[in-house]
């Protein structure tokens, strides 16, 4: 697997103001694993912690092509689809700690961000299996009759577990209004794509089901809007389900626990894949039409790091839960 | 007091609480157009239309993740099992999905939905079509697990299934559909949690429940001949255990005997005797027993199967030997 060498994106006719907001997304989502990352390192996050550096242009061009009713629901490498919706960088830091202010009032860490309010129905620690579950809200959509979409994300691995080729069959047959977003970064932890899947080029798993399909630069945000924008329309005016194959790449490790690189592939393979970061690429193309000069990426920069800075005082400062809290939500009514 | 069978007691649950509220649908293998496997949807398409009463391919994990997914947005699914040896291509969606997601998105996210079929010994289906799951749920955290044994509870428990806010595992009596019973003719819920006194006794508890009941009363008839009044105590829901009933019933009789259609190891009657032991040691007098399946694969062939279910015979014996009789 080597970088497309496609061109920087293109700079659509968006506004000024939105296309300025995907990169300040993105450059959120990188500072805040980072810090993430370093928390991780000093103990202050326990557990597992699955770093998004790398893929941030397909949170982020996902989400802007989506409304407020809309449900969402990611894998265990979900910090950043949580920022990217609107999740408070606080909560989920918070989260992170394990403390009473977090997202899921720290009964959930790094693995199942949470918030009902703005339909982010989890962060799910078992590979494939949230993909029924997102059939399932675009089920619930259709049957209250409302327009809403289901938006899952996952990686390129949990295309091999039957859960995905079972919601994806019920979801063409049913015609459900949902869009099945595999981030293909290259590797299931440590396996190569080609040494776990009998095809290589994704996508193709979609005409099993008669499922409409696309494959995406997933480090062009404009890209992934556009693949997204086009997926909504089908499932809100035809309600037919989509599958749309994310091309992109992690430059850290599968998780905390081992190094960047690790012993799968090569420095020099990630460093290649550098190359065609999406958050460089879109400040490049911001830069190359004017819409960015070097004192306002400064100003985004100061912003992102006060914004993850404070997130982590209000983690440090934050209380950890009751231990009366043990015992609480196990169910939903008192038993 | 209408006479109806299990079967048909399930059924007007059924129709009775899609009627009521539109979130509840039906979904599982052959519910629809076949009238459901076992019957028990039997005339609900028909009424409720292909929208509402939902056949789904074979494919229990899936079918089950969508059905907690539409439960995450606010439906309330009643999601069928043909058998429960199907759902165990589901459980990870039980168990990692339903049972745990209100615990881990720290109570946003509730699970409203009821997970349903036929389970315990058959008639001659052999190993993998003849087990009885409920200490596997029972020991989940999050999920409440109902097993009724007779059309009244049948009925009456779907219904408060349906109404919970929890995750519920119902594990209906695969040999119980025909059985019949007086049903009330008018509206009522049998609530979640409360065991029953099916037969009220002096001398010995007999706690069971399912096909169990059944056993367990034959027991508590051949018992009455010898002057023995047993009590037969149904759990009807297995978690959250009644525990009162349990200890109420055992300080009556100061005596217990546990029956269940399972295997022994782990199984729900060594929970019930851990809960007789330390909390009510000083109520008996004598050690409490358990009647159980034999531990090992039911066999087909109808004598070694008789051998590997419990009966009413090895029920008397056990309640003998704790009356220090035998």
């Amino acid at each position: 697997m080597t970088p497309d060498a496609g061109a920087p994106p293109a700079v659509t006719d968006l506004p000024r103001d939105t296309v300025v907001g995907y990169l300040r997304q993105m450059m959120l989502i990188r500072k805040f694993e980072e810090k993430a990352g370093e928390a991780y390192s000093l103990g202050r996050v326990g557990g597992f912690c699955h770093l998004y550096i790398g893929q941030e242009a397909v949170a982020v061009g996902t989400m802007a092509a989506l409304g407020p009713e809309d449900w969402i629901t990611a894998s265990y490498r979900e910090h950043g689809h949580a920022l990217a919706r609107g999740v408070s960088a606080r909560a989920i830091m918070a989260e992170l700690y394990g403390k009473a202010t977090g997202s899921s009032k720290g009964k959930g860490g790094s693995m199942h961000i949470f918030d009902a309010s703005l339909r982010f129905m989890g962060g799910h620690g078992i590979v494939g299996s949230h993909i029924p579950l997102a059939a399932g809200m675009a089920f619930a959509a259709r049957y209250r009759k409302t327009n809403a979409v289901s938006v899952c994300f996952f990686g390129e691995a949990a295309m091999n577990i039957g859960a995905f080729h079972e919601a994806l069959n019920m979801a063409a047959l049913w015609k459900l209004p949902a869009i099945f977003i595999c981030e293909n970064n290259g590797y299931g932890m440590g396996t190569a794509l080609a040494r776990a899947s009998s095809i290589l080029d994704l996508s193709r798993r979609a005409y099993s089901y008669d499922m409409a399909a696309d494959v995406v630069d997933g480090q062009d945000v404009f890209a992934v809007k556009a693949a997204v924008d086009q997926a909504v329309d089908r499932a809100r005016t035809e309600s037919r389900p989509t599958l749309l194959e994310m091309k992109t790449y992690r430059y850290v490790g599968h998780s905390m626990s081992d190094a960047a690189h690790g012993t799968y592939r090569t420095r020099e393979e990630v460093e290649e894949y550098r190359q065609r970061d999406p958050i460089r690429l879109l400040a490049d193309a911001l830069r190359a039409a004017d819409l960015l000069d070097s004192a306002a990426l400064e100003a985004l920069v100061a912003d992102v790091a006060a914004e993850v800075e404070d997130a982590i005082t209000f983690a440090e400062d934050s209380p950890d839960p009751d231990e009366r809290e043990l015992h609480t939500d196990v169910y939903a009514e008192p038993r | 007091m209408a006479i109806m069978t299990y079967r048909d007691a399930l059924n007007q649950a059924l129709r009775e609480e899609m009627a009521r509220d539109p979130d509840v649908f039906l979904m599982g293998e052959e519910v629809a157009e076949y009238d459901g496997a076992y019957k028990v949807s039997r005339g609900l398409l028909k009424e409720f239309g292909p929208a509402r009463v939902v056949d789904t391919p074979i494919a229990e994990l899936g079918f089950t993740g969508i059905g907690v997914g539409a439960a995450m947005a606010g439906l309330r699914p009643v999601i069928e099992f043909m058998t429960w040896n199907f759902a165990l291509l589901a459980i990870d969606q039980i168990v990692n999905s339903a049972a745990k997601m209100h615990y881990m998105s720290g109570g946003q996210v509730q699970c409203p939905i009821v997970f349903r079929g036929p389970g315990g010994s058959a008639l001659q289906l052999a190993a993998q079509h003849s087990q009885a799951f409920e200490s596997w749920y029972a020991h989940i955290p999050g999920l409440v697990v109902v097993m009724p044994a007779t059309p009244a509870d049948a009925k009456g428990l779907l219904k408060s299934a349906i109404r919970s806010d929890d995750p519920v595992v119902f594990i209906e009596g695969e040999m119980l559909y025909n059985q019949k019973g007086e049903v009330p003719d008018e509206e009522y819920l049998t609530p979640l949690g409360v065991a029953e006194v099916k037969r009220s006794g002096t001398d010995v508890t007999l706690v069971c429940h399912s096909k169990s009941v059944s056993v367990a009363l034959k027991a508590a008839d051949q018992l009455a001949e010898e002057d023995i009044a047993a009590e037969v105590l149904d759990l009807r829901t297995i978690t959250p255990l009644d525990r009162e009933a349990i200890l109420a019933s055992v300080a009556r009789t100061n005596r217990a005997v546990v029956v269940e259609e399972g295997w022994s190891f782990a199984g729900v009657g060594a929970q019930v005797v851990d809960l007789i032991q330390r909390e009510g040691f000083d109520l008996l007098d004598a050690p409490v027993l358990r009647v159980t399946g034999a531990d090992v694969p039911m066999p087909y062939n109808k004598f070694l199967e008789r051998a590997a279910k419990i009966d009413p015979a090895g029920v008397v014996a056990a309640a003998k030997q704790v009356l220090y009789l035998s």
